[in-house]
């Protein structure tokens, strides 16, 4: 797939110093799901307001379909939609009058066709003509979806989009968004939601302290960092681990009967059979074995903690 | 230029305007009569005439530039303020649009809601005084360029606001002494010598002085220099607008 978004070494000082973007280089292909994880600070939203053209950068380069943003940012803007982290509104407009605003900001002659098939398509049609104060914090955020989707960009950032809302507009959140992967759109959110990354994106980003860590096929990168555990449940309950166990890395459950084993997946030997095997004749007898593999959460931690060792 | 973009925020203010159409219209109404009925009737009563002018019309040009600059400088400091303290000016920010499309579309529409309020107070005056207009093209570029440039002046105002008690402090303690002392309800010439040579340091008696001889043909400062005035006044407005546009001041960070 080609390339929609490229960035290219791009850094980011605000007055006083700080430095929010630390050479950030990144490219983003047509049509995915990229997911940019990371703490609070760590420079999502800098990432995202400096393409979009909140910020100003301060060195390197950022194209959008080829477009510069900055010598072309015309061109650039127009392919590109925002749904930012706080809900910005006003809140005695009209729903259909925001959008519609939105619309025309970015050159588009009025439509109410599409108009109509974009607050239908978020669930909003009925509410087209409410002032956006009377809206729950759910319809908002729709309603900024709206705004964003209302001159049809191929690009859409969503900064957050499911910071402090609750589970089952979550997962209304998440269809919009394989929804409109479905019509084409390239998206790329924010989130430090671990789930939310695991469950909707292609790729994974991990952004900390002005850095990109890493950016990965989510699949791959669970592959190729994840450990895997497994559980050994016995049968009676044991105060320590034997000594003739102690060789391999073991740790005893509180209840003291489990005994947990992490292995590499991809390590050469993995270590199993001489275990359970070493398990059966230091006389303890398995009730149960059972694995699991490490979240992208885990992943996520011990990147981000090796960053700042 | 995007010309899309600059009806959208056009219409977009200009809503905001229709949606209290009613208080936009009346409380001009209300505020002019109110001026007509204390300094027209109260001390007018003392004044009889001005140069020829009942002291009644005479003070209609001033009544009208004294809401006229109020409304374009609260018209378009809140219009552009508002989005900043909603935080929805993320979305013009990231508009395929420039400072120059976005300047057009709140002054634009800050000076014709000051303008319309301007014809309101004209046609409210004429219930209560004779008014000719000796000059009419004269009087439509006056009142125009005012409503312009004070909208400019509002703009700039807005950016610069970091809170409300901002936004109110450049209006109240420097816009509305100078219009009052700028020659609203009098003409500096009854004033004594020293302070008509101190009143020549307010720009506002150039614009008021302008505005009424357009009307009457009487000016406490030659016409030339008060369309010099307003002209200047003007670029000096659209020269910070054009330093806030390359800077990102205030906006872009």
């Amino acid at each position: 797939m080609s390339t929609i978004l490229s960035i290219e070494n791009l850094r980011k000082f605000y007055d006083g110093g700080f430095e929010a973007l630390k050479g950030v280089s990144l490219d983003i292909a047509e049509g995915e799901i990229l997911a940019l994880l990371g703490p609070n600070g760590a420079g999502k939203t800098t990432l995202i307001s400096t393409v979009c053209g909140i910020t100003t950068p301060s060195s390197g380069r950022v194209t959008v379909g080829g477009h510069d943003i900055q010598s072309d940012f015309r061109a650039a803007r127009q392919m590109i939609g925002l749904v930012p982290q706080e809900i910005a509104l006003e809140p005695f407009e009209k729903v259909m009058n925001t959008v519609r605003f939105s619309r025309g900001l970015f050159g588009h002659r009025r439509d109410d066709a599409r108009m109509e098939e974009i607050l239908r398509k978020l669930s909003l049609w009925e509410k087209r003509n409410a002032a956006i104060r009377e809206l729950s914090g759910g319809m908002k955020r729709r309603v900024l979806i709206a705004k964003a989707l209302a001159h049809e960009p191929r690009v859409l950032f969503l900064d957050e989009p499911t910071a402090g809302v609750d589970v089952e507009l979550r997962k209304d959140m998440w269809d919009i968004v394989a929804e409109l992967k479905r019509a084409g759109v390239t998206i790329i959110l924010t989130t430090h939601y671990i789930e939310e990354a695991e469950a909707i994106a292609d790729r994974v980003g991990v952004i900390n302290n002005g850095e990109l860590l890493l950016v990965q096929d989510k699949a791959s990168l669970m592959a190729q960092m994840g450990q895997k555990q497994i559980e050994v449940m016995l049968v009676e309950r044991i105060d320590a681990i034997p000594d003739a166990l102690s060789s391999y890395e073991l740790a005893l459950n509180g209840a003291g009967d489990s005994l947990i084993y992490t292995y590499d997946v991809h390590g050469e030997r993995t270590g199993i059979t001489a275990l359970l095997n070493d398990v059966a004749q230091a006389g303890l007898t398995l009730r149960d074995v059972s694995t699991r593999q490490s979240s992208l959460e885990e992943i996520f931690v011990s990147l981000v903690s090796e960053d700042a060792a | 230029m995007n010309w899309a973009a600059i009806a959208a925020i056009y219409r977009f203010e200009m809503t905001r305007f229709f949606r209290t159409l009613l208080q936009s219209f009346f409380s001009p109404v209300l505020s002019t009569s109110l001026y007509f009925v204390v300094f027209g009737t109260a001390i007018g009563s003392r004044i009889q005439e001005i140069e020829g002018v009942s002291y009644g019309a005479f003070i209609v040009p001033g009544l009208i530039m004294l809401s006229v600059v109020m409304l374009a400088i609260s018209n378009a400091s809140f219009g552009i303020y508002f989005p900043k303290f909603l935080g929805t000016i993320y979305e013009l920010l990231s508009a395929p649009v420039n400072f120059l499309e976005i300047v057009i579309g709140y002054v634009g529409a800050a000076a014709t809601k000051a303008l319309f309020v301007g014809l309101v107070i004209l046609a409210t005056a004429t219930l209560f005084v004779e008014i000719r207009i000796q000059h009419p093209l004269a009087m439509a570029a006056f009142l125009i360029l005012t409503c312009l440039s004070f909208s400019l002046l509002g703009f700039i105002i807005g950016i610069w606001a970091g809170n409300f008690e901002q936004m109110s402090l450049v209006p109240q303690l420097v816009v509305t002494p100078l219009i009052f002392l700028g020659g609203t309800f009098y003409s500096i010439t009854m004033l004594p010598p020293v302070w008509q040579t101190v009143t020549l340091f307010n720009p506002v008696v150039y614009l008021i002085s302008g505005f009424r001889w357009s009307f009457y043909g009487l000016a406490d400062v030659p016409i030339g220099l008060s369309l010099l005035a307003i002209a200047a006044f003007t670029g000096g407005c659209l020269a910070v607008i054009w330093w806030i546009f390359k800077t990102g001041w205030r906006i872009r960070s």
